[in-house]
C-alpha cells in the first residue's frame, strides 16, 4: 500500500514538472487570442476573440515570415556545409596517412574548447575587414569549419568503418573521392544525421552573431526580429501582440518537435556517453 | 621484378594518402580564417586603443591593467557566477534526483521517453523567445504570472524583474527550466550505459536499492556529472541572449543583469566611440579563465582512465 502511494507521489510530481515545462507555451498560446487590455486586467484560460487583431497588429509591425524564411536561408545550407565538410574532414583524418594530421587534430581538439564568442571582436574586425557586414556569407561560410561536428564523427568513424572495404573498393579501381561518397558516407549517416540535427538547431536560434552582422531589417532573422521588439514603442505596449509574435516564432518548433524528438533527443544522448 | 612491384605498390599507397590534403583544404581554409585568424586579432587588438576604425595604437598592457582594475567587470563577473551557481545547482538537482527516480528498480517508473521530451522541450526554443515569453509573463504590473499569485492569495505582486535579486533569480529559474531536461537526458544516457551485470551481481550479493545506487550508480555517473557542471560553467561563463534581452545593455535594473560577456559587447559594440582594444582585453581574461577550467577538467577526466 504504502509503496502504492509513495508511486502516486512520484508520479504527481513528474506529472507537476512537465506541466511547468509547457505552462509557460500554453499561457502564450492563450494570450495570442486576447486583446493588451483583457490580458492585462484579468487572467484566463479560455481563448479570446483577438486573434485576428493581434495577428494585424504583429505583421503591420514587420513581417515575421520575413524573419523565418531569412533563419531557413541561412539555417539550412549551414547545416548541409558543417554535415558534408566534417565527415569529409573526419574521413580524410581518420583513413589517410599525411604529413600534419596530427597538428590539425590537435588543433580541432584546442579550438573545441575555446568558446567562439570570445573571439567575437577578432571575427567582427574579420568580416568588416572582408566588407561582408550585412551579407549571410559570414553566417554561412563558417559552417564548413565546425571542429566539435569533426571531432565527433571522427570518434564515430573509427568505430563503424570496416577498412577491409576500403581496399576491397581500391582494388576495383574506385577512386577515393567516389569512395567517401559511395561507401563512407552512407554509413557514417546516422553520425551525421544527430550531428545535423544539433547544428540545424543551434543556427536556427543563434542571435548575438546575426545582431552584429546584419544592419537592414528585412535581412534579420527570426530571433534578431523578435529582439527588435524591445526597441519598439507601439507593439511593446500590446501584450496581446506580443504573445502573438512569439506564438509565430515557437509554434513551428514546437511542430517539429513533436515529430522529431526522439532523435533530437539521442543527438543528446550521443553526445554524453562517448567511451 | 618483385623489387618493382613494392615500389609501384608504394608509389600508389602515397597517392591514396596525398588525396587527404584535397579533402581536409576546405576545413583547413575557412578554418585558418573565421576561427584561427579572429583569435589572434582580437588577441592582438587587446594591446591597442582602437575605435572600430582609424588608427590602431598599440599600448602594451594597459587595457589588461584596466580590466583588473575595473570593478564593474568584476560585478559582471560576479552577476554572471551568481546567476549560474543557483541554476547549476537546480538543474543538476533536479536531472540527478529525475535520474534517480527513472533508473528505480523497484517503482519501474513508465513513460520515460513522454517526460524526457517533455523536460527537454523549453531547451530547443530560441533564447530570444523565450526571454520575452519570460518578460512578458513576469511583468509587475500586468504581468499573467502575478495574475495567477494573485488568485492563490499571494497579495502584494512581485516586481520580478525590477529588484536586483529578484531579477537574478528570474534568470537562474529560466535558465534552469530550459536546461534541466538537457542535463536529464544526459545523466540518463549516462545510467543506460552502465553494464546491466553489475546491477545483478550486486542484488545475488545481496544489496539493496540504495547501496547499488550509491556503489555502482553514483561512481560510474561520477565524470558524467562532472562534464555537465564545467560544459555548463563554460557556457555560463558566455550566458549572453537572455540577461541581455530581459535586462538590456546595461543590465537592468541597477546592473544586477548584466553578465560578463554583456560587459565585452557593452565596449565593442554599443558604445560610441567603441573600445575595441578594451572588448579584447576583457575576452582574453574570460579567455584565460575558461582555459585555466578546461585544463582542470582534462586533469580531471584523464585520471579517471587511468
Amino acid at each position: 500500500m504504502a509503496y502504492k502511494i509513495k508511486k502516486g507521489i512520484v508520479y504527481l510530481v513528474l506529472i507537476f514538472l512537465a506541466v511547468i515545462c509547457m505552462v509557460p507555451f500554453l499561457l502564450m498560446l492563450v494570450n495570442a487570442t486576447r486583446s493588451g487590455r483583457e490580458i492585462m486586467t484579468s487572467f484566463t484560460l479560455i481563448p479570446g476573440d483577438s486573434l485576428k487583431d493581434n495577428w494585424n497588429a504583429v505583421f503591420g509591425f514587420f513581417n515575421l515570415f520575413q524573419g523565418l524564411w531569412n533563419s531557413f536561408k541561412i539555417a539550412v545550407p549551414a547545416t548541409i556545409l558543417t554535415s558534408y565538410f566534417s565527415a569529409l574532414t573526419a574521413y580524410a583524418l581518420t583513413v589517410y596517412k599525411f604529413k600534419g594530421k596530427n597538428v590539425i587534430f590537435y588543433t580541432i581538439v584546442i579550438f573545441m574548447m575555446i568558446p567562439g564568442q570570445l573571439s567575437l571582436i577578432g571575427f567582427y574586425n574579420l568580416v568588416s575587414g572582408l566588407k561582408l557586414i550585412d551579407s549571410y556569407v559570414p553566417l554561412i561560410i563558417p559552417a564548413i569549419a565546425s571542429p566539435g561536428t569533426v571531432f565527433f564523427l571522427k570518434q564515430y568513424l573509427e568505430s563503424v568503418l570496416p577498412m577491409a572495404l576500403l581496399e576491397a573498393a581500391r582494388i576495383d579501381g574506385a577512386k577515393e573521392i567516389s569512395i567517401f561518397h559511395k561507401i563512407v558516407f552512407p554509413i557514417m549517416a546516422p553520425g551525421v544525421a544527430t550531428m545535423a540535427i544539433g547544428s540545424f538547431i543551434g543556427n536556427w536560434n543563434s542571435y548575438l552573431i546575426p545582431l552584429l552582422l546584419l544592419n537592414s531589417p528585412k535581412k534579420f532573422t527570426l530571433p534578431v526580429m523578435i529582439a527588435s521588439l524591445n526597441a519598439s514603442k507601439d507593439i511593446g505596449t500590446n501584450q496581446g501582440a506580443i504573445y502573438m509574435a512569439l506564438a509565430v516564432s515557437i509554434v513551428p518548433v514546437l511542430i517539429v518537435f513533436c515529430f522529431c524528438s526522439k532523435y533530437i533527443i539521442s543527438s543528446i544522448s550521443a553526445g554524453s556517453v562517448k567511451e | 621484378m618483385a623489387g618493382g612491384n613494392v615500389a609501384i605498390k608504394k608509389q600508389k599507397k602515397k597517392n591514396y594518402n596525398n588525396m587527404a590534403y584535397f579533402f581536409v583544404l576546405p576545413f583547413v581554409l575557412v578554418f585558418l580564417i573565421f576561427s584561427v585568424y579572429p583569435v589572434f586579432r582580437t588577441l592582438q587588438l587587446s594591446f591597442a586603443n582602437y575605435k572600430g576604425f582609424g588608427k590602431i595604437d598599440y599600448i602594451g598592457f594597459k587595457n589588461y591593467i584596466r580590466v583588473l582594475k575595473d570593478p564593474y567587470f568584476w560585478t559582471a563577473l560576479g552577476n554572471t557566477i551568481k546567476i549560474w551557481s543557483v541554476n547549476i545547482v537546480l538543474q543538476l538537482g533536479m536531472a540527478f534526483l529525475l535520474t534517480i527516480v527513472f533508473s528505480d528498480i523497484k517503482y519501474k517508473i513508465k513513460g520515460l521517453g513522454f517526460f524526457r521530451a517533455v523536460y527537454y522541450l523549453p531547451n530547443i526554443i530560441a533564447a530570444t523567445s523565450v526571454a520575452f515569453l519570460f518578460k512578458t509573463l513576469l511583468d509587475w504590473r500586468y504581468g499573467t504570472i502575478n495574475q495567477i499569485l494573485a488568485k492563490v492569495g499571494v497579495d502584494s505582486p512581485i516586481n520580478w524583474l525590477g529588484q536586483p535579486f529578484t531579477a537574478q533569480l528570474s534568470i537562474s529559474l529560466i535558465q534552469t527550466w530550459m536546461w534541466f531536461g538537457n542535463s536529464f537526458i544526459m545523466l540518463m544516457a549516462g545510467v543506460q550505459g552502465i553494464n546491466k551485470d553489475y546491477f545483478e551481481a550486486a542484488s545475488i550479493d545481496g544489496a539493496g536499492r540504495w547501496k547499488s545506487f550509491y556503489y555502482i550508480t553514483l561512481p560510474l555517473l561520477r565524470p558524467i556529472l562532472l562534464y555537465v557542471t564545467i560544459t555548463s560553467l563554460i557556457g555560463g561563463i558566455q550566458m549572453f541572449d537572455l540577461p541581455f534581452l530581459i535586462g538590456t545593455v546595461n543590465g537592468e535594473p541597477l546592473g544586477a543583469t548584466q553578465t560578463a560577456i554583456m560587459y565585452l559587447y557593452k565596449f565593442g559594440f554599443a558604445t560610441r566611440p567603441k573600445q575595441v582594444g578594451y572588448a579584447s582585453a576583457i575576452a582574453y581574461v574570460l579567455f584565460l579563465m575558461i582555459l585555466i577550467i578546461s585544463i582542470i577538467q582534462f586533469k580531471v577526466m584523464n585520471r579517471k582512465e587511468d
